[in-house]
């Protein structure tokens, strides 16, 4: 962390603290539910959420250098190569007819 | 420059014992320890090699039986990327030379360094475990649904190993990352860097954005198998296909890995062999990072014939052509470096000379196989062995000796045999052409990989094949006499005796435990061979 970052409250720890048990109750809650196609939208968008929370507060992210952040978004874009490449296999599959299917 | 020689307290001698070594939180020492940890692994994996080798000298596959050959197979290629090839040049070379060559006294984290040698050792230990608890058979790339359902052999101990290892490398790129931009000398400036530090950035890079996905990916084959989850494997709901577009995320980037330090070594030895600055330095030094970046989107041509989409497979084959045009700028540059350059002719050019021609013929080689069409024809064929032989070999390994030879006075304060580099150097080369072209021909005509009989017409070039393997062995066994011969009973060796420029030639060989005595001030660009100037220490 950088010299002159500011000491984060404790009281900001705590907010973040509950706002993942909400969460994950929230996890739970929209699993018992049945929304079709949304389901794993939803569920990977509360999980986003709260990596979010984790690497912005927890981790300390916000309060950090440029470096950190452009590293921290390095990852991000690194991973949505690997999830976009890999989608570019499975969502044109069914684009080409397969005899006798 | 100064030209001091076997000082009194060099890190060699100061502090004595066992102890201070294996807790040594010495750059240089933490690279020796690895030095002597990869030599055995290399031993280790040509010993399968030549299993392999024997095996194949005939066609009836008479001396192991297939399942035994499958182990030799897998284990060549297991112990000779994990535990030979990923960490060769950054974490030998590489930790002896980062810090010393941006005038730094170590790493920035030296005992992340030393750990990072134990987690090697243990995964290491624990993939040897494996050998001998029934083996591995699934082939380096563990392919699932085989190797997460129906293999018999100790798939998951090797699996956790090669976890652990994948720690070793991830903390060895952490370190040289975080060294890179915090630990530069004054007038260290980042187009002032040796190439060699711009190549290990690069691939330390890779390191850390691929092996995490390489090491979750084997500890999913091991769930599957251990808890009966259903990632891979189809008939409980997964994708066996899944596995190969998350095992080739990373294991198309370690390509870089293994071959990314080398390219940096050539860099090193082509500016002083040729007594000239390298030829377009930006261009060189921006060569690495783009090969580091696009080699993270080129993974699925291991995917054309495997069930992927064939419009993947198109985005696939044109990406991968673009690495081509990174690593075709630094083979011209280091051309056109060479070019009226005022070239010696010292041992370490002639490792030099053998990487670029291996080197071009494996990259070249590489543009077949990235090939649609043409793919669909090798995919699964000894032309497939021996292009990634010719880069990792041919190129890696090539580039790794000839920085070994380089480098040696300096990690050592002994001179070598030039004579028997040059000898190990012929023989390298010949060898290893007479190994793995007859393989190109081989696998034009058909011959699979991974089979242990074969057709008897293809006799001749599988024995041409065998004996060229026995030449190769030859080649690497005799730098262990004169290079251990040397550690003895060679001459001292100057603090500068290739005449070289970088901040390392500038200190005594071998270096002081803290490498400078005073603090370093660089004022001049990197290989300014035409300057009378010199780096000023002090």
């Amino acid at each position: 962390m950088s010299q002159h970052a500011p000491v984060t409250p404790v009281s900001t720890y705590v907010n973040i603290f509950v706002a993942l048990l909400v969460l994950t109750g929230l996890t739970y809650v929209v699993a018992t539910f049945d929304f079709g196609l949304l389901n794993t939208p939803i569920a990977l968008a509360v999980a986003i959420l709260k990596a979010a929370l984790v690497i912005v507060y927890f981790m300390g992210v916000r309060y950090n250098t440029p470096l950190t952040k452009v590293v921290v978004i390095s990852g991000f874009c690194w991973l949505l190569i690997m999830f976009g490449l890999t989608l570019n296999d499975y969502l044109t599959r069914a684009w080409i007819g397969v005899a006798g299917r | 420059m100064s030209d001091v020689s076997q000082p009194r307290n060099s890190y060699l001698d100061a502090p004595y014992g066992l102890a201070s070594w294996l807790l040594t939180k010495d750059h240089k020492r933490i690279a020796m320890l690895y030095l002597i940890s990869i030599t055995i692994f290399f031993a280790i994996g040509g010993l399968f090699a030549a299993g392999i080798r024997l095996e194949l000298l005939t066609p009836q596959g008479d001396l192991w039986t297939s399942d035994l050959y499958n182990k030799l197979f897998t284990l060549h290629g297991v112990v000779m990327i994990f535990f030979f090839l990923v960490p060769s040049i950054p974490a030998t070379l590489g930790n002896f030379l980062m810090p010393i060559m941006i005038g730094a006294k170590d790493l920035a984290f030296p005992r992340i360094n030393l750990i990072s040698w134990y987690l090697y050792i243990i995964g290491a230990t624990v993939t040897l475990a494996a050998v001998f608890t029934g083996g591995l058979d699934t082939g380096w790339t563990f392919y699932t649904p085989y190797s997460s359902v129906s293999s018999q052999t100790a798939v998951t101990t090797a699996a956790i190993g090669v976890f652990i290892t994948g720690f070793s490398s991830i903390l060895t790129g952490l370190n040289f990352i975080v060294t890179t931009h915090r630990m530069r000398a004054p007038g260290m400036t980042w187009f002032r860097l040796p190439l060699f530090v711009w190549s290990n950035y690069a691939t330390s890079l890779v390191m850390i954005l691929g092996t995490p996905v390489i090491a979750i990916t084997v500890l999913l084959v091991a769930a599957e198998r251990a808890l009966g989850l259903g990632f891979f494997d189809p008939a409980r709901g997964g994708d066996p296909v899944l596995f190969q577009h998350l095992f080739w995320f990373y294991s198309h980037p370690a390509v870089y890995i293994m071959i990314l330090p080398g390219m940096g070594v050539i860099s090193e030895l082509v500016a002083a062999m040729a007594r000239k600055q390298v030829f377009g330095y930006s261009f060189v030094a921006f060569s690495s990072l783009a090969i580091a970046i696009l080699g993270f989107l080129v993974w699925g041509h291991h995917l054309f014939v495997s069930s992927q989409s064939i419009y993947a497979g198109l985005v696939f084959s044109i990406i991968t052509m673009l690495v081509a045009i990174p690593s075709a700028v630094k083979t011209f540059n280091w051309t056109a470096t060479l070019y009226r350059g005022s070239i010696s002719w010292q041992s370490p050019t002639w490792w030099v000379v053998g990487f670029m021609g291996l080197f071009t013929i494996g990259g070249l080689t590489g543009v077949f196989l990235g090939t649609l069409g043409l793919n669909i024809h090798l995919t699964d064929t000894y032309f497939v062995v021996a292009h990634f032989h010719y880069i990792m070999v041919g190129g890696a390994i090539m580039a790794y000796m000839g920085g070994l030879h380089f480098w040696w006075p300096k990690m050592t304060g002994r001179m070598f045999s030039d004579a028997g580099s040059k000898t190990s150097a012929v023989l390298v080369f010949v060898g290893f052409n007479l190994t793995f072209f007859p393989q190109f021909v081989l696998g034009f005509m058909g011959m699979p990989r991974r089979y242990h009989a074969y057709p008897d017409e293809w006799q001749v070039l599988n024995v041409l094949s065998s004996c060229g393997a026995g030449v190769l062995a030859l080649g690497y066994a005799l730098p262990l006499v004169y290079l251990t011969y040397s550690l003895f009973r060679g001459a001292a060796a100057p603090a500068n005796p290739w005449g070289a420029k970088g901040l390392e030639w500038t200190i005594p060989s071998p270096p002081t435990t803290y490498n400078f005595e005073a603090e370093v001030r660089v004022d001049e660009p990197a290989y300014n061979y035409k300057s009378t100037r010199e780096v000023h220490v002090g």
